[in-house]
């Protein structure tokens, strides 16, 4: 495999707040290729979003990246300043977000917001800059989309700005766009067009994606490759197919086993017992044990990743291995 | 757009006709300007002319629809005190206060607006927390006590200042004006600052809330993801975004401050309006009440209007509801 576009190494980003310091990320490492589109995977407050926002240098006070390395095209990002880290934000790395009524500004048109977003790397006439932003439209899938650069955004429908938006990202061809939740406010319908449109960007353009999803539905018909957060942790990562047919985590598991797919019809569908803990106040060792029916006295310290054919996980009694299978 | 514009018409001429009648009935109600007009050594032939003369023999309504026929034709009748048209009056003042609140309203928002988005922008900066303890001020101090301050610091003890008057005024279309010329400036420095605080610490607040609330939106943050720039997010993004309560409160301070400067004018012997007014309650001059209200409920009509309008042209989503 070549040098990964994207290396990120025991990232770790806390919140100073005044209840205590809340480990949001805590030790994330993953590696991703040219055009490798990786799923991460969680409850609400896993860190997935935070982890998201550290990559691009943007996590508001009273957070920061405490430790860790996340390495892009081969340049370190942690170390860089704010006016370094700007000129890689949009042109290297770029950022969807889940709600496209909240991103656009309902005041400026769309061509105006993409000539912002042209100018804040590149100075170019206001013809090419048109041209520019017609082509990516028209990539994205807007049609008449020289026409719709005098619109604003509340002329278009939800589908079509989360679109606008992707557009914007991709403006400079960015190596990396990170995906958070992009599709959860659409209709499923619309959102099936999003991710088809997505793959097929991702390979026409080679761009890599982390995709950010409570949703592992969602996730696995786009990603490669899978991560599984947990209170601020990667729990397991391994090729999508793989993850799913043969989870080792017992939280992975409980994940797959509570997808409303898997249920039979009628019946009352699995949950994973409990809830996740806060991360003001994790516990010592695995932060899912209190919730694991595999979980034993050794579960009180800290597991470390076992790597095993190209897959890894964070636990002392992986599923389907050491442990039985639970019926 | 047309339709909009025919549709706030419309709304603007009943209120004009609806504070006509309550602006009329409402001074008729509050008291006799005979006895004041006509002195009480006067004979009662003299008194009886003088009542048919000014046509308060007549009932009510009668008055009422005389005197909107007059309007109508651009006559608001003389007043009673300097038989001169009330027209003549309050357009020889206006100039006075047009200056004056025109001057301390734009300065009070533009800087009101800037230190605000400074203070939401840094809301942990001393400078900030130093802004808004100011505004506290601005809200919580009296404006009479603040202008007689003024007065003994700037122009009793330190000399700096004139205390009061117009100073030297200029001829621009046959209206006088003070703040072209530099004594004419200095006269307006401290009415304005005066008339300005409560302004600045009301845009100030206003400011504030509206950068903090937008630079934690998704708006600011997904333009932060694509690499523009602090400035551009604050002049390209934020300004937009801030702006309806700001030109809302804008054009009611204009309007409210315009008609009722009353306070700052008498203090600083500023001949504007608001001196006028005043003094007409004292002496029951009816016309001049009635048609300065009058022309009070044109002004914030009109405002109100043209602030609608403002607002069509900066927010498309007003535009194009107005238009479907």
């Amino acid at each position: 495999m070549s040098d990964p576009v994207l290396s990120v190494k025991g990232l770790s980003t806390h919140f100073f707040t005044r209840a205590g310091v809340v480990k949001a990320v805590n030790g994330v490492s993953f590696d991703l290729a040219r055009g490798e589109i990786m799923g991460l995977v969680g409850e609400s407050g896993s860190g997935k979003t935070v982890t998201g926002f550290s990559l691009l240098g943007l996590v508001d006070a009273p957070g920061r990246i405490v430790e860790g390395s996340i390495k892009l095209n081969g340049v370190e990002l942690t170390t860089l300043s704010e006016a370094e880290l700007r000129k890689r934000r949009g042109h290297e790395i770029s950022m969807i977000f889940q709600d496209p009524i909240a991103t656009l500004n309902p005041m400026l048109t769309i061509g105006q917001q993409m000539k912002l977003a042209i100018d804040a790397h590149e100075r170019v006439s206001a013809a090419a800059a048109r041209s520019r932003a017609t082509e990516l439209l028209t990539q994205v899938g807007i049609p008449s989309a020289a026409a719709r650069l005098r619109a604003y955004p509340h002329e278009f429908s939800g589908g079509m700005r989360q679109r606008v938006a992707i557009a914007i990202a991709l403006l400079h061809r960015p190596s990396v766009i990170v995906a958070d939740e992009p599709t959860t406010a659409l209709d499923v319908s619309i959102q099936a067009q999003i991710l088809a449109k997505m793959r097929a960007l991702a390979r026409e353009t080679g761009t890599a994606m982390v995709w950010i999803s409570h949703d592992l539905a969602v996730v696995s018909s786009l990603a490669s490759k899978l991560a599984v957060m947990y209170a601020g942790r990667i729990v397991e990562e391994g090729p999508t197919a793989t993850l799913l047919r043969d989870p080792r985590h017992p939280y992975t598991a409980g994940l797959i086993a509570s997808l409303p797919a898997m249920a039979k019809p009628g019946a009352p569908l699995n949950q994973i017992a409990g809830s996740t803990p806060s991360l003001l106040s994790l516990p010592e060792g695995c932060p899912f044990s209190p919730r694991c029916t595999h979980a034993s006295g050794q579960c009180t310290t800290d597991a470390d990743m076992t790597q095993n054919g190209g897959r890894q996980w964070r636990c002392f009694h992986p599923v389907g291995q050491t442990a039985p299978e639970p019926a | 757009m047309l339709g909009f514009v025919i549709q706030r018409f419309l709304q603007a001429v009943l209120v004009m006709a609806a504070m006509s009648v309550i602006v009329f009935c409402g001074v008729y109600a509050i008291g006799n300007p005979i006895d004041i007009v006509i002195p009480p050594e006067a004979t009662q032939e003299i008194r009886e002319q003088t009542i048919r003369r000014l046509g308060l023999d007549r009932p009510l309504y009668e008055q009422y629809f005389i005197f909107i026929g007059n309007l109508l034709q651009g006559d608001l009748g003389r007043s009673f005190v300097y038989n001169i048209p009330v027209l003549e009056l309050i357009g020889g003042r206006l100039p006075a206060t047009l200056e004056l609140v025109l001057i301390s309203v734009i300065s009070a928002t533009v800087l009101g607006v800037s230190l605000g988005i400074y203070a939401g922008y840094r809301p942990d900066s001393w400078v900030s927390k130093t802004i808004m303890a100011v505004s506290v001020l601005g809200f919580s101090v009296p404006s009479f006590w603040v202008g007689l301050i003024l007065i003994l610091f700037f122009a009793v003890n330190l000399g700096w200042l004139p205390a009061g008057g117009r100073g030297e005024t200029v001829e621009i279309w046959g209206i006088g004006w003070s703040f072209p010329t530099f004594d004419g400036l200095s006269h307006i420095v401290l009415p304005a600052i005066n008339l300005a605080l409560f302004k600045l610490a009301m845009m100030i607040r206003l400011a504030r809330a509206g950068t903090r609330e937008v630079m934690l939106t998704d708006t600011v943050k997904f333009a932060r993801a694509a690499g523009i720039s602090e400035g551009t997010i604050l002049w390209r993004h934020l300004l937009k975004l801030i702006s309806i309560p700001i030109i809302t409160v804008f054009g009611l301070e204009l309007g409210s401050t315009l008609a009722f400067a009353v306070v700052t004018e008498t203090i600083f012997s500023w001949p504007g309006v608001g001196k006028l007014i005043i003094d007409s309650i004292a002496v029951l001059d009816r016309p001049v009440m009635v048609a300065y209200l009058i022309l009070v409920a044109f002004l914030f009509v009109t405002i109100n209007f043209v602030i609608d309008l403002v607002f069509a042209l900066i927010d498309p989503r007003v535009r194009h509801g107005a238009a479907a």
